[in-house]
């Protein structure tokens, strides 16, 4: 018991700890910030400051002005919820299979499910955008949410895999008893007790959608079908100069909904997590 | 309840798998991909796609937005699906992989007379692979210094013109009273060289450097002559024994430089000369700055550049159409307009004598004056060049650069694991 005991200096050298790496976590968004509100003159300054001298909201101004921020903003929404809802409806049932049947078919699925990790966007890329065009897929958002979907599958599975693990078979057999079938069992019974490690994965199909570039800059052709990532490359010129006010505004605008759909549901992934955790 | 939902989501995603529509009413549409990223550029670009579209109601140009940053890798997905945009802007030294690749139309019998011979053969010979056209060269920017006019004045040094820049050893010796005269932890110049290898090799023309050697056999193979050597060793001596080149900034780009430009910590900076947009936006009230010429070898101010060019892509049904969009687009009236909204300089002789792109204003008649010395950077067309330069050119300059490794031990990179290299593309 003493051995878990932590001393006071200790308990500072945590909290230290925890304290560089919130710093380190946040240091690039304030300074996104910061930069975002600034106007060009001290961008250059040699000596910048964090909170900027004379702030202005002309970059939002300029950065809406050139860009179609709101059509981008709203193409990624699109594509990022769609994604993440049919990543979860498709992998559910498939984690509960996997996690409840062991068979040599699951376990190779899980093997493949692994190995198809390993694979760049760079081999995949063409093929794929060959398959869509058959398809009729390219430069539509369907197209893209597609690849967002299959692209998320394989660790949406493995998430979905240990959370239903996790939840006793007995309670299924307790259903079963009282006259359940398999689909009254999967929607009743585990979905409800899944809800924190759905909501966790959709999450996770959610953010990687909603930062995805390379995809949706081959995928997607017109201005109006664009994402907000490849929008944001538009303020990039050659050889890595950038217009940095506009940029960062535009950025710091794109990671809000992020932050929010974040803050709305963590409470959720974490509560979930802990229920049920000690017997009372 | 939770069926109602699917089938909303559905019903949804249905809708979406809609979202595409071919156009019936006979009129030609071509897709123009242009990179213009800079306000004024993006306006121009798109104040000449609506005058060309109100003009032609039968050949209508869709202005879409492309990115410097990506470009490649989005193009060569684009070509391989047969999805490429009809009308390509680029950069030339992007051009070689497309071009032997056959994604590009040949424009030899495409463009008109009054184009072809508006341009000059230097310029068209950065676009030409093969003895075809894959692009029409259309905005170029030399190398230049930027300087702090105050700090250039005060110390005394001989001021260089277009007609009468320095030599490399006198800009040698130049950095070298500039970091004197302005105290300790200053420096008269700041190498910005997270992109070594352009910046050296077109530099290195005016020295006589050439490096890629193309025999008759029409293979080309890496020698290191004395002329290769002044530039990356002028550079090396500024860094490492005169002190007169901050060290920090060797690994950072052009824009990184400008604080401490600003700031008074570097004298001069070479940037590229669409960099003064920059400049104007950022520098604080009162701050006087100058462009210069770049340091001049045996060979007179000669540089290499890679200008931006306009193709047309082979996959379009269109090609004349495209190439007439083309021509209206390089205009001379309209190609000021392009270099004026990219702070660059047009490759055509007559917008180039427009007389707004030689006001001293801004540094403008410097580089127009330049801009005859401009040729096709050295390896450009070269197969093999863009592996060359990301495994073993770049590596091997930034550890020269910083000392890491001496001239023997470059030249020895360059030009034996160079070979290599090219040996493979050219089996």
């Amino acid at each position: 018991m003493t051995a878990l005991r932590t001393t006071r200096s200790g308990r500072a050298r945590q909290y230290l700890a925890l304290l560089c790496y919130l710093v380190f976590l946040a240091f690039p968004f304030l300074w996104l910030i910061s930069t975002a509100f600034k106007p060009p003159r001290e961008l250059g300054s040699l000596h910048p400051t964090w909170i900027p001298v004379d702030p202005t909201l002309d970059n939002f101004r300029q950065a809406f002005d050139e860009q179609p921020l709101l059509q981008a903003a709203a193409n990624s929404l699109a594509a990022a919820l769609s994604a993440a809802l049919i990543a979860v409806v498709i992998a559910t049932p498939m984690a509960y299979v996997m996690a409840r049947h062991r068979t040599k078919l699951s376990t190779a699925a899980t093997g493949w499910v692994v190995v198809s990790q390993a694979f760049p966007f760079v081999l995949v890329i063409i093929p794929l955008f060959l398959i869509l065009k058959n398809l009729h897929l390219i430069n539509t958002l369907a197209g893209l949410i597609m690849v967002y979907v299959v692209w998320s599958l394989p660790f949406a599975l493995w998430m979905l895999v240990g959370y239903i693990r996790a939840v006793p078979r007995e309670l299924e057999e307790a259903a079963a008893v009282d006259g359940a079938g398999r689909l009254r069992i999967l929607l009743s019974v585990i979905a409800p007790l899944l809800a924190p490690g759905i909501v966790a994965t959709a999450l996770f199909a959610f953010i990687t959608a909603w930062n995805e570039f390379f995809f949706a800059l081959v995928l997607l052709k017109t201005p109006e079908k664009q994402t907000l990532p490849v929008v944001l490359t538009h303020f990039l010129g050659a050889e890595g100069v950038a217009d940095l006010g506009p940029l960062a505004a535009a950025a710091f605008l794109a990671t809000i909904p992020s932050l929010v759909i974040f803050a709305i549901i963590q409470k959720r992934i974490t509560g979930g997590m802990l229920a049920g955790a000690v017997k009372s | 309840m939770r069926v109602r939902a699917l089938a909303a989501a559905t019903a949804a995603i249905a809708l979406l798998l809609t979202g595409c529509s071919g156009d019936t009413d006979g009129k030609i549409r071509l897709r123009f991909q242009s990179l213009a990223w800079q306000k004024e550029s993006v306006d121009a670009n798109k104040h000449l796609v609506k005058e060309w579209n109100a003009a032609h109601p039968d050949i209508q140009i869709q202005y879409v937005q492309g990115s410097w940053d990506s470009v490649h890798d989005q193009l060569l997905t684009s070509f391989e699906g047969g999805e490429a945009p009809d009308i390509i802007h680029d950069a030339s030294d992007d051009l070689a992989d497309f071009a032997y690749g056959g994604y590009l139309a040949d424009l030899g019998e495409l463009l008109p007379e009054r184009l072809t011979s508006d341009i000059p053969q230097r310029s068209w010979q950065t676009a030409t692979f093969n003895n075809k056209v894959y692009g029409v060269p259309f905005l170029q920017e030399p190398r230049v210094l930027i300087a702090n006019k105050k700090i250039l004045e005060s110390s005394g040094v001989r001021v260089p013109t277009a007609d009468k820049p320095w030599s490399w050893q006198e800009f040698r010796q130049v950095t070298k009273t500039l970091t004197e005269r302005m105290g300790k932890g200053k420096y008269g110049i700041a190498w910005p060289l997270k992109e070594p290898v352009s910046v050296t090799l077109n530099l290195g023309l005016s020295a006589g450097g050439q490096l890629f050697h193309r025999g008759d056999d029409g293979k080309v193979t890496i020698r290191f002559t004395e002329g290769d050597g002044v530039v990356p060793g002028t550079i090396h001596d500024q860094v490492n024994t005169d002190k007169s080149a901050s060290r920090s900034t060797l690994g950072t780009g052009g824009s990184d430089t400008l604080p401490g430009f600003f700031g008074g910590k570097y004298a001069m900076v070479p940037l590229g000369f669409s960099y003064r947009q920059q400049i104007v936006q950022q520098a604080p009230e009162g701050f006087e700055w100058t462009v210069l010429p770049a340091p001049a070898g045996p060979e007179g101010p000669a540089q290499g550049v890679s200008p931006q060019t306009l193709s047309v892509a082979e996959d379009s049904p269109h090609k004349k159409e495209a190439a007439q969009f083309i021509d209206f687009m390089l205009q001379p009236q309209n190609m000021v307009r392009l270099a004026r909204g990219d702070w660059m300089l047009p490759t055509g002789t007559q917008a180039l004598r427009d007389p707004s792109l030689h006001t001293e204003k801004d540094g403008w008649a410097t580089g127009a004056a330049l801009a005859r010395d401009l040729r096709s950077a050295p390896a450009q067309s070269v197969r093999g060049y863009p592996e060359w330069k990301d495994k073993v050119a770049t590596p091997a300059l930034q550890e020269y650069y910083s000392g890491a490794i001496d001239a023997g031990e470059l030249e020895k990179r360059l030009v034996k694991d160079g070979n290599l290299v090219l040996a493979r593309y050219q089996r």
